[in-house]
């Protein structure tokens, strides 16, 4: 199991073709109090950084893209009810949704974690 | 995830004179109305927020523009004010405050302002105007160039303004100044928070009681941390701000009122008082007397979503058959609402309260109905 990172900010958790995406706990920092999230249905296709889900915090509206192209197998219905986990817990019970990996070298251009933490680092 | 937009312009952004004392305390900031300004502190604008409706919550608006028309006697300076503005100025009483606009020729609203006639017989003849930071240039060029003689404008940037809101407010500031424990909602008066020359309203923009405070630059300092020292009070950015006004159904200038609506339009025909609705004299008079007579063509109103789902400015509404009735000017999530708010404009035929609409959300439609504002009732001392 590995996990990649975005310059976007969101993470793909890879376990076999399936990835557990969701916004790292720097982009929860950076957004502040998560009041709302939309999830795209299961069975939505999508390519790399397309358009996958929105949250929302208090201020504002942003986009989540897809780190990797792939079909959405599975989104998370909990943050419907409680969008704060997206703040409490970003990278476990925070996660948006699993796709399944359509292109596997799609993670190729995808950041590690160390090259992730030197990215935060560097803004 | 994409960055939020900002409609911030490259120029240098200027500093009020608590910055340093901003930064200090951990404040997320960014460009507003030209000044670096704390959008949030690190306790986050959902706690802000709370805390300052259960609490209170200390405020640097010293970014908007204070100022004083300065005449022989109020009626002169009444005056000149007033036609400029819907309001009725002349008989403001001495340490009474008021609500207006700026408008222009055609009765759309130029900027929306504070007017404070002071107390002190000794200062009759002066009356203190508030304006929006973004506004504040435009209206002082706007003020200069209409004044009679007999009548000065003098801006005040050597004046920093602090607001203290909610419903511990007038508990600690008494403990500074007591006198201003029972002043009532919209009135002002100068005294002095410890050793430090000040004027107080009570007053402010989130529907809390509460008050603004204008102090020298050299010593606002002084006065926020005196007041942050006090257990109830938390600084609170200008991110709360905007929710906390938006639940109280208060307008911010250049989204929910511009140069294109009205004060009808723009639902605040309670702040033109009978005399000026009936003798006009105001820019714009006509327009606005006919729109009093006939009714405007639209309305702003309070539009509250269905579900969870926030609709922001610029959204479209709709009737129930999809056909477009009016925009989202102010829109988000209200944190002691617990729930996604909106106020916006809609055609007079779909103002009316309990009107069933839509919300067109990145394609989506979502259920929505006309309230009645405020969303969270104010809290107001009125003595």
């Amino acid at each position: 199991m590995s996990t990649r990172y975005t310059k976007e900010h969101e993470y793909v958790r890879v376990e076999g073709d399936t990835g557990t995406v969701g916004i790292t706990d720097y982009a929860q920092g950076q957004l502040g109090d998560v009041v709302f999230v939309e999830l795209p249905e299961v069975g939505k296709k999508f390519g790399q950084g397309e358009q996958a889900a929105v949250v929302e915090s208090v201020k504002a509206a942003s986009e989540v893209y897809a780190p990797v192209s792939g079909e959405v197998v599975e989104v998370n219905s909990a943050l419907e009810g409680a969008p704060a986990t997206v703040n409490e817990d970003a990278n476990g019970a925070g996660w948006f949704v699993k796709i399944r990996i359509a292109n596997a070298a799609d993670l190729d251009s995808l950041m590690d974690e160390a090259a992730y933490k030197a990215y935060c680092d560097s803004l | 995830m994409s960055e939020p937009a900002t409609l911030e312009s490259d120029a240098p952004l200027r500093r009020t004179p608590l910055h340093s004392l901003h930064l200090s305390l951990g404040a997320k900031m960014a460009g507003f109305a030209g000044y670096d300004m704390p959008i949030q502190y690190p306790i986050g604008i959902l706690t802000e927020h709370l805390h300052t409706r259960s609490q209170a919550g200390l405020f640097d608006v010293s970014h908007m523009g204070q100022g004083f028309l300065v005449g022989r006697n109020h009626a002169a300076v009444a005056q000149a004010l007033e036609a400029l503005v819907p309001a009725d100025i002349l008989n403001l009483a001495p340490g009474r405050q008021r609500y207006t606009q700026f408008l222009d020729e055609t009765g759309g609203i130029l900027d929306d302002l504070m007017v404070t006639r002071p107390a002190d017989p000794a200062e009759d003849g002066v009356l203190m105007l508030v304006v929006n930071a973004a506004c504040k240039e435009q209206d002082f060029a706007h003020i200069e160039a209409h004044l009679p003689a007999g009548v000065k404008f003098m801006r005040a940037p050597h004046r920093a303004l602090l607001a203290l809101q909610g419903p511990k407010a007038a508990e600690v500031l008494a403990r500074h100044c007591p006198d201003t424990a029972t002043m009532p909602f919209m009135s002002g008066l100068s005294t002095k928070f410890g050793t430090i020359d000040c004027h107080v309203s009570r007053s402010g923009y989130t529907g809390e009681d509460g008050y603004e405070i204008s102090v020298r630059l050299d010593k606002v300092e002084r006065m926020a941390r005196a007041l942050l020292a006090e257990p109830e009070v938390k600084p609170i950015g200008l991110g709360a701000r905007d929710s906390l006004r938006l639940e109280a159904g208060l307008c911010l200038y250049g989204h929910d009122i511009d140069r294109m609506t009205s004060p009808v339009e723009g639902s605040l025909v309670w702040s033109m008082q009978k005399r000026r609705r009936e003798e006009g004299g105001f820019p714009g008079a006509e327009r606005i007397q006919r729109e009093l007579r006939e009714g405007a063509s639209r309305k702003r109103v309070g539009i509250l979503p269905e579900g969870r789902q926030p609709a922001r400015e610029g959204t479209e509404v709709t009737d129930a058959n999809g056909v477009k009735i009016g925009l989202v000017t102010s829109g988000g999530f209200g944190p002691s609402l617990n729930g996604p708010l909106a106020m916006g404009y809609v055609d007079a035929a779909h103002a009316a309260v309990g009107t069933p609409v839509q919300l067109v959300v990145r394609g989506k439609t979502l259920a929505a109905k006309i309230v009645s504002m405020p969303f969270v009732p104010h809290q107001y001392f009125r003595g």
